[in-house]
This record gives structure tokens, sequence and C-alpha cells, in this order.
């Protein structure tokens, strides 16, 4: 057994190490309200040190999750755990987990300094100590000067800074952040994801974040669960997620994606060949799978993956005809819809590298193709 | 056009104002007045102070005074709290059964017509006297029962809606920060919905201050309050004295109407540029 302590949080893989302990477990943990189960028997490990991001759309459960991690719901079966304690019915109060909440839920009666050193002064901590403590924090979050305002009179950002200072200056051992950024507006949410990022590697504190934003997901988490319908569909790197989802929902819901549905004529160990007639043409993908025989199954390509070009390419696998039916330009890049001869219109994206690309116009007729390896074959 | 319409609006606002004021600026002026007759004005000795140092040395208005501030203060004091549990409880509790009723049930009160609530007071009130001996006899306590019967629908409908906006996530935070529930509620839920609970105890005080139907109802000998003892002096003749004391009312009454809607117009805007 290794000391969970001594492992530093680091960006190692514990979830794929069966020696580490994890740090937060959830033993088939349902909630039920009336006939709906707004999370179902879900099991689940985190570890000390991660950011974990629930992510999925809204009324997936994710929040109900996070406010049974909280405290402020009871699961109607199942068990939580925290550092090894049971915490299934211990109310949020004597919990050793704090939450930031979406609307920040600063005290509107209260000055910064007050709201942050609020959790300390329930704890009974030295008044020496409370200050020092909510000087430290306030400085990290660089809050410095703002210590005597009200709320009303700090920005967004200011708040969602409060906010964080307010839940993370007990220490506790997990913190629960519900849409932390939700509020923001873009520029300053990808600024503060990076500074949310560094502040949790100096805390080491564990993270827990919910969200419905993939992009805020992807760039937060060490590992993402996306949710749908109560239940854990898919846990794993952002990585794993996007490259190799285990469903069509989840390929759908992370990014953006062609779904070909077709069905397996070659089935080997080393490849796979998909007929489909959506398409207009077979897939060949480079790895074996693992499905029935003439199984209906979807091959899921990336826009990024796919090459356009007005030549035709080399091979016959993995190549399709079609016009040009819509472009979207964007600045750092071109999103192009284009309509096969079935009708199913395809969506590739290119990087727009050169300012004076050869341009590919409405109407014109392109090859688009990708790579054997490019495409992730789902069952369901 | 445009000044004709602007011309219009002053004329409905001059109407309206007038409308509202003109009795009460003829009553402060004939307060300085010198004679007794209170429809002629006495040039020759007017204005003067006499009627104000006559009321200061009428015993019997003072104690009337005196009773009226006593119910008024505990009634309103009484009602707050009572009010606030229940507008709690309304605005809390999860949709249990009945909920609708109970709601409409606590409002009931302000469209009684208030010969009823006092009638059914005084009945009450006797035939308890009669089977446990309590109230002995109406007096002040019974008549701050009864004003606190109506007095707490108010107070119980400005916190139910006060507690409507509540964004129940800070209540939680504070949970979530430590606090006990009792805690909570004394230090984050109670100073935020505080001029709720104030505006609240004004208006109780206001609705018992002035109340006639059913302390009339419910007051015994002895304890008649200044609606009671200004209504039964006119019947035989306007004293000069009833225009001092409401001038004197009017002034206590502007002084704290402006106070308290300035501090309220202050915390609501803190609170609206919190939001």
């Amino acid at each position: 057994m290794i000391d969970v302590k001594a492992i530093p949080a680091v960006k190692a893989s514990p979830w794929n190490d069966p020696n580490v302990r994890p740090y937060v477990r959830l033993e088939r943990l349902t909630k039920s309200f009336g006939d709906f189960k707004a999370v179902d028997d879900i099991s689940l490990n985190i570890y000390k040190g991660e950011i974990f991001c629930l992510l999925g759309a809204s009324g997936c459960g994710k929040t109900t999750l996070l406010r049974m991690l909280g405290g402020f719901e009871t699961p109607t079966s199942g068990r939580i755990f925290i550092d090894g304690d049971d915490m299934t019915g211990v109310p949020p109060y004597e919990r050793p987990v704090n939450m930031m909440f979406q609307s920040y839920a600063l005290f509107p009666h209260m000055n910064v300094e007050e709201n942050v050193a609020f959790g300390l002064k329930q704890d009974r901590v030295a008044k020496h100590e409370i200050a020092e403590r909510v000087a430290t924090m306030l400085e990290l979050v660089k809050l410095g000067g703002f210590a005597k305002r009200k709320p009303h009179q700090l920005s967004g950002g200011q708040r969602q800074r409060v906010a964080l200072a307010r839940s993370l200056v007990k220490r506790p051992k997990l913190l629960l952040l519900d849409e932390p950024l939700g509020a923001l507006d873009k520029k300053l949410r990808e600024h503060t994801q990076f500074e949310l990022i560094s502040l949790q590697d100096k805390l080491g504190v564990t993270f827990v974040v919910v969200t419905h934003d993939q992009e805020e997901a992807m760039t937060l988490a060490s590992r993402i669960g996306v949710m749908d319908h109560g239940e854990i569909v898919q846990a794993g790197t952002p990585t794993e997620i996007y490259e190799f989802p285990s469903s069509k929902f989840v390929a759908d819901f992370v990014g953006s994606v062609n779904i070909f549905e077709g069905k397996l004529t070659e089935d080997e160990p080393q490849y796979v060949r998909i007929a489909s007639e959506e398409l207009g043409a077979t897939i060949y993908v480079s790895h074996g799978i693992s499905a029935a025989p003439d199984a209906t199954v979807w091959a899921a390509v990336r826009p990024e993956k796919i090459y356009m070009s007005t030549e035709p390419p080399d091979g016959t696998d993995n190549t399709v005809r079609g016009a040009v039916q819509d472009i979207a330009y964007l600045g750092d890049l071109s999103i192009y819809l284009v309509k096969l001869p079935t009708g199913k219109i395809v969506r590739v994206t290119r990087p727009n590298t050169s300012r004076h690309a050869e341009a590919i116009t409405w109407d014109q007729q392109v090859y688009l193709s990708w790579d054997a390896s490019s495409p992730v074959v789902v069952t369901r | 056009m445009n000044d004709r319409r602007s011309f219009f609006m002053i004329t409905c606002i001059a109407f309206g104002f007038a409308f509202l004021y003109i009795p009460i600026l003829s009553m402060m002026v004939f307060s300085f007045n010198a004679s007794k007759l209170v429809t002629v004005w006495d040039s020759a000795n007017s204005p003067t102070l006499k009627w104000y140092y006559s009321l200061l040395s009428n015993e019997e208005i003072l104690d009337a005074a005196w009773i009226s501030l006593k119910v008024a203060v505990i009634n309103a004091s009484g009602s707050v709290i009572l009010g606030t549990l229940a507008g709690f409880g309304l605005a809390r509790f999860a949709r249990f059964r009945g909920r609708f009723t109970l709601n409409a049930m606590v409002t009931a009160p302000l469209v009684m017509p208030e010969v009823i609530t006092g009638l059914s007071l005084l009945l009450l009130f006797v035939a308890l006297e009669q089977t446990i001996g309590w109230p002995a006899g109406r007096g002040i306590t019974t008549m701050t029962i009864g004003h606190m019967t109506f007095s707490m629908a108010y107070v119980c409908v400005v916190v139910q809606s006060r507690l409507a906006t509540f964004d129940t996530a800070l209540e939680e935070a504070a949970m979530d920060l430590g606090a006990r529930p009792p805690k909570v509620f004394f230090v984050i839920t109670l100073p935020i919905i505080f001029p709720a609970i104030l505006s609240g105890w004004l208006l109780a005080f206001t609705l018992s201050w002035d109340d006639l139907v059913i302390s009339s109802f419910t007051s015994g000998p002895g304890s008649s309050t200044l609606p009671m003892v200004v209504f039964s002096k006119v019947r035989l003749g306007v004293s000069p004295e009833i225009n001092v004391l409401a001038t004197l009312t009017v002034a206590a009454v502007t002084l704290i109407i402006v106070g308290v809607s300035l501090w309220m117009a202050r915390s609501a805007r803190a609170e609206k540029l919190a939001a």
C-alpha cells in the first residue's frame, strides 16, 4: 500500500495504478426525485490532486452529484467516501469539503475580508491566525487591496476570485466548483482557466468541477466524466474522451464530429472495413474493433482530421467527392460544409495557415479523405 | 403639442397633490390659530403656540397617547416575530399539502372587514374569560392581541415576498463554510432580510397607532387609545388641541418615513449592485 500523502499532485496517472487508493470514492450512488432518477447508480473514483470535471448538458445530473458531494442532497442509496471516511450522511457544516457556488453566493452585507474569514470564524480559529490566513489567501487571488470592499463594489472577475478565496481558505480536502467560469466573459474566462489550474497546482487541493462547457472541461481537467441521464457514460483524460469516445453520444457531445452509419464487411484483428450507404463509400480503419459480424456500427471522424483537396487523392478507401455548400470563416480556421452525392453533409475544418491560400469557394467540387487511423468506430 | 401635454400633466399632479395635502396643510396652519373656533382665523393674535402648551398639559390626551404608543410598540414587535416565522415557513417549506390554502388563509385578515374581526375577537375574549378566566376583563392586553391578529398578516406578506427573491445559495454557502442552521439564520438570513422586517415593523406600528374599530371592540375601561379619544372629542366639537396633536403626528411620521426610506434606498441599491 502506497501512502497517498506521499504522492505529489503531478500529472501522473493514478487512475491507471491499482495500488493508489482513491481519495474520493462514490459507491453506486443514486438520487431520485420522485420517479425521476437525477443520478443513477454512479460509481466513481477520484484521486488526490485531480481536477475532475463533470461534463454534461443541463439536467444530466451533474449538479445533483456535486451537491451530494457537498452534503446539500442526501443520496437515495449508495455511499460517499472522502479520504477514507464515510461522508454519506454528514451535513455540509461538518464536511471537509467546500463549494464555490455558480452565483458565487457572496454575503452582500459583509466586505471581502469578512466573507473570506467567515469559514475560519465558524471553526473558532484564533483571531491573528484568521487575519493572517485571509491576507495570504487574498494575496494569492490578487485581491490584496480589496479587503474592505463590499461585494457590490467589485467586478464579476473579482467576485469570482473572492468566492474562490473564501472556499479555499479552510484548506478543504475537496473543493467543489459549480460552473466556476460561467458568469465571466470569454476573454476573462480563458485567462481565469489558467489561473485556476496554477492555483490548484500550488495548493494541491482536489477539485471537482461541474461544467456544461466542453472547452472549459478540456482545459481544466485531469479527467473528464461525461454525464447523460444521470449516468457517467465515459470517464477519462481529455485526450481519451476526444480521440477515443466510447459512444456516439460522447463523440458528438465533446467537440464536433461527422458520424457515418455503416455495416461491418471485413472484421480482422488488424483492420476493419465498413460499408456506409450514408457516405457512399467504404471506410477502412487500421485497427481491430470488437463488434458482432454484420453489426451496425458508426464511424466518427473529426472535422479537423479530414483533408480537402481539389485533386483526387491516392487510393479509393476513405475518399469521397462532394460540393462545398457553405463556408464559415472564423479567422484562425474555416469551417466547410460539404454535401455528398448521397445528401449527407460533412463538416471539415482547415486552419488558415496562409493569408493567400488557394481559395476553395462555394459550389466547388472537392475530394475529402482521411487517414485510416482517424475514424473512431463505436457500436452504440 | 408637447407644451399642452406637459401643462396637462402639471395640472393632474397639482390636483392630485392638492386633494391629498390641502386638508392636512389647513389643519397644520390652524394649529397655530389663536381662536378657539377651529374655522375662524384670529389674525390679531396668530400665529401662536398656546394650543401646543395646552395639549402638553392635557392629561387625558397624553395618557391616551402613551397607551397607544405602548400597544403599537408591543404589537409591532410581536407581529414581526410571528409574521416572520409564518412568512419563513410559507416561503421555505417544501410544497406541503395545503400550502396554497394556508397562504390564502394568512392573508385573509387583510381583506376581512374590521368590524367582523373586532366583533369576533370580542366574543372570543368574553368566552375565554368565562371558561378559563383569562384575559380578565378587557384592556391593553386584549387590544394588543387584537391588533396582532391582523398586523402579523401584513408582516407575513412582506417577509414572504422578500424571501421569494432570496438566493438560497447564500445560506448553503454559510452552511458549507461550517455554520449550523440556527447560526446561518441569525448571521446571514436575518441581516439580509432586515429591511423587509423593519418595514413590516413600521407597518404594524402604523396600523396599530391609528386603529379605531378593533380597539373599540377590544378595549376596556381606562384603556382608551389616542384615536378613540380623538374620535370621542370630535363628536363634541373639534378642539384646536386636536389640530396640534395631528400636526405633531404628521411631523413625526414624515421624519420617520423619510429617514427609513433613505436608509432602505441605500441598502436596496447596494443589494441590486451585488446581485
